[in-house]
């Protein structure tokens, strides 16, 4: 099994999220992270999802998702050649004796502290899964009270855009 | 189309889906109706939603709709009244409505229909759409849903019937304004009927129905995600024909797609030309000649002893839109170990779905199979002698066939032989799922395609009655019978009641051996003869009279209710159930319990394991030779 990350751009149409999400559910994938946005073009979103799959199941995923009437393209974004973020609120213990260790550790991931209490202080930051899990290590001995995590967004490294991209995931490929 | 995404792909129908004004399904020929002047919406003429569905399917050339009214498809129901064109068919349930639309489908080559009302109506159709999905069948399904003001309150019958139907549809819609409606239709009906075929649902608002708005003729379809590969790979025609011409123990394993695409022709000449034995599935009886030299049968867990083990032997096996089902495979990783795989498929994701290909080809089964042929260097048949040798012996070793139990009952095997051998040439034959499935599938001969019409995939009890009616409403010039069981026919004989009303004579022949048969068969020989719960009491004993008296519940049904019971009775009442034809007719075959299916490859071994009869196993004495 490993991770791999799929672009797909559909029709932003209602129940378009279900129906992909529904098809993941029904075929037996497991989704690992997933998030939804408009594109550059009206009437179309891009759905990025990590599947957590062996490479035979990834190509029917794929070629299932290709079946659905609403999506239009879907290409796989490999870590080298994309640059894959996701986004984390973190609210983190931190008081008069701790504030100062709190930032310091914050800064050395470039997080912005967003909101601060006598107690807390919450920090926004953004990067690949690793990082992301990385710095919650670091703030795991302070102490962290809530967090919230975004799906992975991607986009392909280079000057191409998708709807121009030739790995194209063709079902003749 | 504002958006560059799915990159073209060769095809008649590429770079055109998402501009392309609808077409009537193509069919009978027809007056020419002049088309409406286009792009013209000044011109177009004010509707109810209503109307607008109505006419959206005369423009389609719907001739039949199967369905049931109700609250909030009743608007729908008003300008139905009126069509000359749409004949609607009161069926008594709506799963009848869906399996009449399938039977509609399978029986013309064209979309079937159906409607029903929101909530339990719609919740009623579920089955026949799986089956549909399942089958590849093309039918519409249109469902009234309430209005979309009331929509997500849990209103009086509310289903969110899109949603229900998402996993079992090939699409679905959810109508949002009474202007989209000829679109959606007309995409409907496209989405239905090419590519792979299958369902397709539009669900409409009571409000959308009930209101007012432009009807334009034809709408633009706007469908930019959607285009089917029918076009097939030169490279890989030419990597598949070379493949044929080397391989010393090719087979033919032919699917329900080879039917979809009307590739009969095409397959017979390949079939000839390169002297390959052929298979047919479940879902293909009929596309290649049952009396035709190089025909070994139906493949899987009852298929013939020589289609199974040519398959498991074979060098290479040439998949022409078939799926690998587990029916067919058994144990998937003992399946044909030696064999190299060819699978032509319209649907992508069917290739490499259950196993691995050496030469994927995406595309219309007939354009594949001419290609194929046309590529085709022929090296002569000599190299398939010994691989004929080794299949004819097994031929003629072990034939199809059945051995009577001394029960003083009729066997069923002898009363569907029967059946086909006095029934008129075209006749059109639907079977329920079980025992009398795969006699009927076994024990009649099928010449033509389009000729055997049952639930493959989803195994749907009680297809048969629904099927047949629909099947004979398209066909009306042909005989149609349904073989059914006494358990099948108790899921949906109300259907009768309908045929015999609307004037379509079917004819149903239960095979009635008052048990769930298949289950009967497994809890003998695989759960010690514990017969749980499958005794359906529709046999005479000193206990208990026939419940149900299926003559008496014929008559009942407006139907000619005939019994047979000893051999001897068997021609003569399937001969008066032949000559009558102004009514429909159930004939019930009173035989023995005790008969069960073979060949049997129990599930879950390997195809290896087939045996012939209980306890026989095929000597494959030639093993290793070949």
């Amino acid at each position: 099994m490993s991770k791999h990350t799929l672009s797909v751009l559909v029709e932003n149409k209602p129940g378009v999220l279900a129906r992909v999400a529904a098809l993941f559910s029904r075929r037996g994938f497991n989704i690992e992270s997933l998030a939804v946005g408009l594109t550059e073009h009206p009437g179309v979103s891009r759905i990025t999802i990590v599947v957590d799959v062996e490479a035979g199941s990834l190509e029917q995923v794929t070629k299932q998702l290709n079946k659905l009437v609403h999506v239009l393209k879907i290409v796989e974004l490999e870590a080298g050649a994309s640059v894959q973020r996701e986004l984390l609120l973190v609210k983190v213990r931190a008081d008069a004796a701790t504030r100062g260790q709190v930032i310091a550790a914050a800064e050395l991931f470039k997080a912005r502290s967003v909101d601060v209490t006598p107690d807390t202080v919450t920090f926004e930051v953004t990067g690949n899964h690793d990082k992301i899990e990385a710095f919650l290590e670091v703030l795991e001995p302070f102490g962290i009270k809530e967090l919230v995590q975004s799906g992975t967004v991607a986009l392909g490294r280079g000057a191409k855009s998708m709807a121009s991209l030739s790995r194209y995931v063709s079902p003749n490929s | 189309m504002s958006t560059p995404v799915k990159a073209p792909k060769p095809g008649p129908q590429a770079g055109s889906a998402g501009t392309q004004a609808a077409k009537a399904q193509p069919a009978r020929p027809k007056a020419p109706r002049p088309a409406p002047p286009l792009g013209a919406p000044a011109a177009a003429p004010v509707l109810t939603g209503a109307q607008a569905v109505v006419r959206a399917l005369e423009e389609l050339e719907v001739e039949a709709v199967f369905g049931i009214p109700g609250g909030a498809i009743l608007p729908a129901y008003d300008p139905l009244l009126d069509s000359e064109k749409v004949r609607h068919v009161l069926v008594r349930h709506e799963q009848g409505a869906g399996h009449a639309a399938q039977g509609y489908a399978l029986a013309t080559g064209r979309v079937g229909v159906c409607m029903a009302t929101s909530g339990p109506g719609a919740t009623n159709l579920v089955t026949p759409l799986a089956d549909a999905h399942m089958d590849s069948v093309p039918i519409v399904a249109i469902t009234g849903q309430v209005a979309s003001t009331a929509i997500g309150t849990d209103a009086f019958q509310e289903a969110d019937i899109v949603g229900i139907t998402m996993p079992i549809t090939k699409h679905s819609y959810l109508v949002t304004t009474g202007e989209e409606i000829p679109r959606v239709l007309a995409e409907a009906f496209h989405v239905a009927s090419t590519g792979r075929p299958g369902p397709v649902l539009v669900d409409i608002p009571k409000d959308i129905l009930s209101g007012s708005a432009p009807f334009v003729w034809p709408p633009k379809m706007d469908l930019p995600g959607y285009r089917p590969t029918t076009q097939p790979h030169g490279k890989q025609i030419r990597e598949a024909a070379a493949l044929i011409a080397e391989a010393k123990r090719p087979v033919l394993y032919v699917g329900g797609g080879v039917v979809k695409s009307g590739a009969h022709a095409e397959l017979r000449e390949l079939a000839e030309l390169t002297g390959a034995p052929v298979i047919t599935t479940l879902m293909a009886r009929g596309a290649f000649p049952d009396s035709h030299p190089q025909h070994l049968g139906m493949p899987g867990m009852h298929g013939s002893v020589p289609a199974v083990h040519a398959l498991q032997k074979s060098d290479l096996i040439v998949a022409l839109g078939a799926r690998f089902d587990d029916r067919v495979t058994g144990k998937l990783d003992s399946f044909a170990p030696e064999a190299k795989i060819v699978h032509v498929d319209i649907d992508p994701a069917e290739i490499g779905k259950n196993r691995e290909v050496d030469v994927p080809i995406v595309g219309d089964c007939r354009a594949a199979i001419a290609a194929m042929t046309e590529a085709y260097a022929d090296p002569g048949k000599e190299r398939l002698k010994t691989w004929w040798e080794t299949l004819d012996d097994l031929r003629g070793r072990y034939p199809l066939g059945y051995t009577d139990i001394d029960d003083g009952l009729l066997s069923p095997q002898y009363v569907i032989e029967r059946l086909g051998a006095l029934a008129p040439e075209d006749t059109i034959w639907t079977a329920g799922v079980g025992q009398h499935q795969m006699w009927a599938s076994q024990f009649i001969k099928y010449e033509t395609p389009g000729t055997f019409l049952n639930s493959g995939g989803l195994g749907t009890m009680g297809f048969a009655v629904p099927a047949a009616m629909g099947a004979k409403l398209g066909e009306m010039g042909r005989t149609v019978w349904a073989v059914d069981g006494d358990g099948c026919f108790q899921m949906t004989n109300q259907e009768l009641a309908t045929c015999a009303v609307e004037g379509i004579p079917i004819k149903v022949a239960v095979i009635n051996n008052g048990n769930l048969g298949m289950v009967r068969q497994w809890q003998t020989l695989f759960y010690d003869k514990r017969y749980s719960n499958t005794n359906l009491s529709t046999h005479h004993s000193e206990a208990s009279p026939r419940i149900p008296d299926f003559v008496k519940l014929a008559e009942a049904l407006g139907c000619v209710g005939l019994r047979a019971e000893t051999p001897e009775e068997v021609d003569a009442v399937i001969a008066q159930a032949n000559a009558i034809n102004d009514r429909p007719v159930v004939v019930d075959f009173t035989v023995g319990p005790d008969a069960m299916v073979w060949p049997m490859v129990p599930a879950g071994v390997s195809n290896d394991e087939i045996l012939y009869a209980r306890d026989v196993r095929p000597n494959f004495d030639d093993e290793g030779e070949i």
